[in-house]
């Protein structure tokens, strides 16, 4: 999806220096002009850059350098660690423990990202289906769920699924799906688990459909109305024109939904009090709690940066779309 | 009836439909709000509040630190809308307007800064910052969500940006204005929607954020309105009607502004994607 000459520069600023009659006169200008407009790029960027790389940059070389430390509580008073090569590593890769919340995480994050983009994708195609005043009701539904804060969810969900008085139990009982009076959804990690991905589900299905909502309207009429004057089927047609306008879409939506759901920690920390139990344990609790309640930082920031490691191999796909994107326009 | 407008009479109801279970939440915590407390808590659940009371609102703005909370938010928020405005808008400028070298390694960065996952950063940003001694202190945090809206802001804004037909400027460049002129009438006028839309991006992340604020913030009155509304639950038990009126109150200001401008985050969202 290329579009443009790639090396537009805004205005060509010999052809305008050429132009008046004074040319030896304006040609030092000029010269300063162009060196001002080389540099131009560098200055606007610099201010941005330097915010970056010293709050992100810096704290990611260091996340790295304390996963080869012996750093803990002491340490942190005495501000320096100790090198330990690759023990920490070691340590994580004999540990149970983490082979059980690795693989708990991924499976979350398969079932949460498939569900966000299943759902997402049905209401986004459901919106192009609607009437002017419903479309308009369901995406200012969709917009005020995409709104909530997840420390306000979190506290809705848990209020749905009190032990005593949840809505959800009673709906579930009234419904005669069983007997729901009285659950307590959080002794089970699995429909504990259940209560936690709808949560994540709802909170992350309008920023779906609603992409994908703007991507398919975005999908030319003419075009399609052309395909069907020249006899192409429907499903033709939305093979040929409307997946390939979609399909980058898609990509970076369900990159991003890998991206934040492999993270997830807020959800879990809040629904469970601040105290999740072991079997609730995602990858990014497991090394905060490891850092901030054990006050394992060494250990706990070695935890990170596998999980780092492996959402970047997990979205390379998106990483290179959005670059290419970035390059040819 | 034709099966067409059978069918439009479908799909609008399955609108409804999903539209109502996709609210309920939300409901049900305005209505909790509003309940008295014996219809909170309820054998049936009342789904309509009556009578309708404002003592849990009541409760809620008299609850300790309220008034703390919601000033440090407000003041957090505005000075990392300010500032990554502006940062954001000389970079957008530089990465939609110009072809420089190194501008795919700029890109990378703020793409790539976007997959580092909060939770690895925040060991490292504790340690850093309680040696700065910067633990406790809302400079801290505003400057941690700085960074964090940024890499997003910047990359929306471009997407604005490169929306704008270049023939606009070059018409102006054409009468006779220099770059920096067609830049004020002709750019800026246009992207002041934008800038708009992507502020409040910024200040929704910003309100809404939670863990950098829960680790770094450790007096209750230095904290921000999410950790406040978080401890609101383990101090006592759980309240219920407070708490949703307290949720509610949280839950306000982000979704009015989100209100205003969802559609022209949307579109510059698109357009910075969907552009190749």
């Amino acid at each position: 999806m290329s579009s443009g000459p790639g090396g537009e520069t805004g205005f060509p600023a010999s052809a305008v220096a050429a132009a008046g009659p004074h040319v030896a006169r304006r040609r030092p200008r000029a010269v300063g002009e162009r060196t001002l407009h080389a540099l131009a790029p560098y200055l606007l960027l610099a201010p941005a850059a330097l915010v970056i790389i010293a709050v992100l940059g810096y704290p990611l070389y260091l996340v790295g350098r304390l996963s080869f430390e012996q750093f803990g509580l002491a340490e942190l008073i005495t501000k320096k660690g100790t090198w330990i090569g690759l023990d920490n590593y070691s340590r994580l890769f004999h540990d149970r423990q983490f082979w059980t919340v690795l693989l708990r995480t991924i499976v979350f994050t398969v079932v949460t990202v498939g569900l966000t983009m299943t759902f997402g994708t049905l209401i986004g195609l459901l919106l192009m289906k609607l009437g002017r005043f419903m479309r308009l009701l369901l995406s200012t539904g969709l917009v005020l769920v995409w709104a909530t804060p997840v420390v306000v969810a979190v506290n809705i969900f848990r209020w749905m699924v009190d032990y005593e008085f949840g809505v959800l139990n009673w709906t579930l009982t009234e419904l005669h799906l069983g007997d729901f009076l009285n659950k307590d959804w959080f002794a089970d990690p699995k429909t504990g688990f259940a209560v936690i991905i709808a949560l994540i589900v709802w909170g992350a299905i309008p920023f779906v459909a609603i992409m994908v909502y703007a991507g398919l309207s975005q999908v030319p009429a003419e075009l399609l109305e052309a395909a069907e004057i020249d006899g192409a089927r429907r499903w033709r047609a939305f093979k040929d024109i409307t997946f390939p306008l979609l399909l980058p879409i898609f990509v970076i939506l369900t990159s991003l939904s890998i991206i934040w759901d492999f993270q997830v920690f807020n959800q879990v920390w809040l629904m469970r009090g601040s105290e999740p139990e072991e079997s609730y344990w995602l990858m990014s609790v497991y090394s905060f709690i490891e850092a901030f309640k054990l006050g394992e930082y060494g250990f706990g920031a070695a935890i990170a940066v596998v999980m780092v490691g492996i959402m970047f191999l997990a979205t390379f796909v998106y990483l290179r779309q959005m670059i290419r994107m970035g390059e040819t326009r | 009836m034709s099966r067409r407008t059978l069918g439009r009479i479908g799909w609008n109801a399955l609108g409804l439909f999903v539209f109502l279970v996709i609210i309920f939440p939300v409901y049900w915590m305005i209505s909790t709000a509003f309940k008295e407390g014996q219809n909170v808590l309820a054998d049936t659940p009342q789904f309509w509040p009556h009578p309708a009371t404002l003592s849990n609102f009541d409760d809620a703005i008299h609850r300790q630190y309220f008034w703390d909370v919601v000033r440090n938010s407000l003041i957090i928020v505005t000075v990392v809308v300010s500032l990554s405005l502006v940062l954001a808008f000389l970079a957008a400028l530089a990465l939609a307007k110009f072809q420089f070298y190194g501008r795919g390694a700029f890109i990378v960065l703020i793409l790539g800064v976007q997959m580092v996952p909060l939770n690895a950063l925040i060991i490292p940003l504790y340690i850093q910052l309680s040696r700065a001694g910067l633990v406790n202190e809302l400079t801290g945090v505003i400057i941690t969500y700085l960074t964090f809206v940024l890499p997003f802001t910047v990359w929306t804004l471009r997407g604005f940006m490169l929306g704008i037909p270049r023939d606009l400027e070059e018409a102006a460049m054409v009468d006779g204005s220099s770059r920096f002129g067609a830049f004020v009438r002709i750019l800026l006028p246009l992207i002041a929607p934008g800038m708009v839309a992507t502020s409040i991006f910024a200040f929704i992340q910003a309100w809404n954020e939670y863990l950098i604020a829960y680790v770094l913030l450790n007096d209750a009155q230095k904290q921000t309105i999410t950790v406040w509304l978080a401890d609101f639950t383990t101090q006592r038990g759980t309240d219920w009607g407070p708490l949703m009126a307290a949720a509610t109150l949280t839950a306000l200001p982000v979704v009015v502004f989100f209100l205003l401008v969802h559609q022209k985050i949307a579109a510059g969202l698109t357009a910075g994607a969907v552009r190749g």
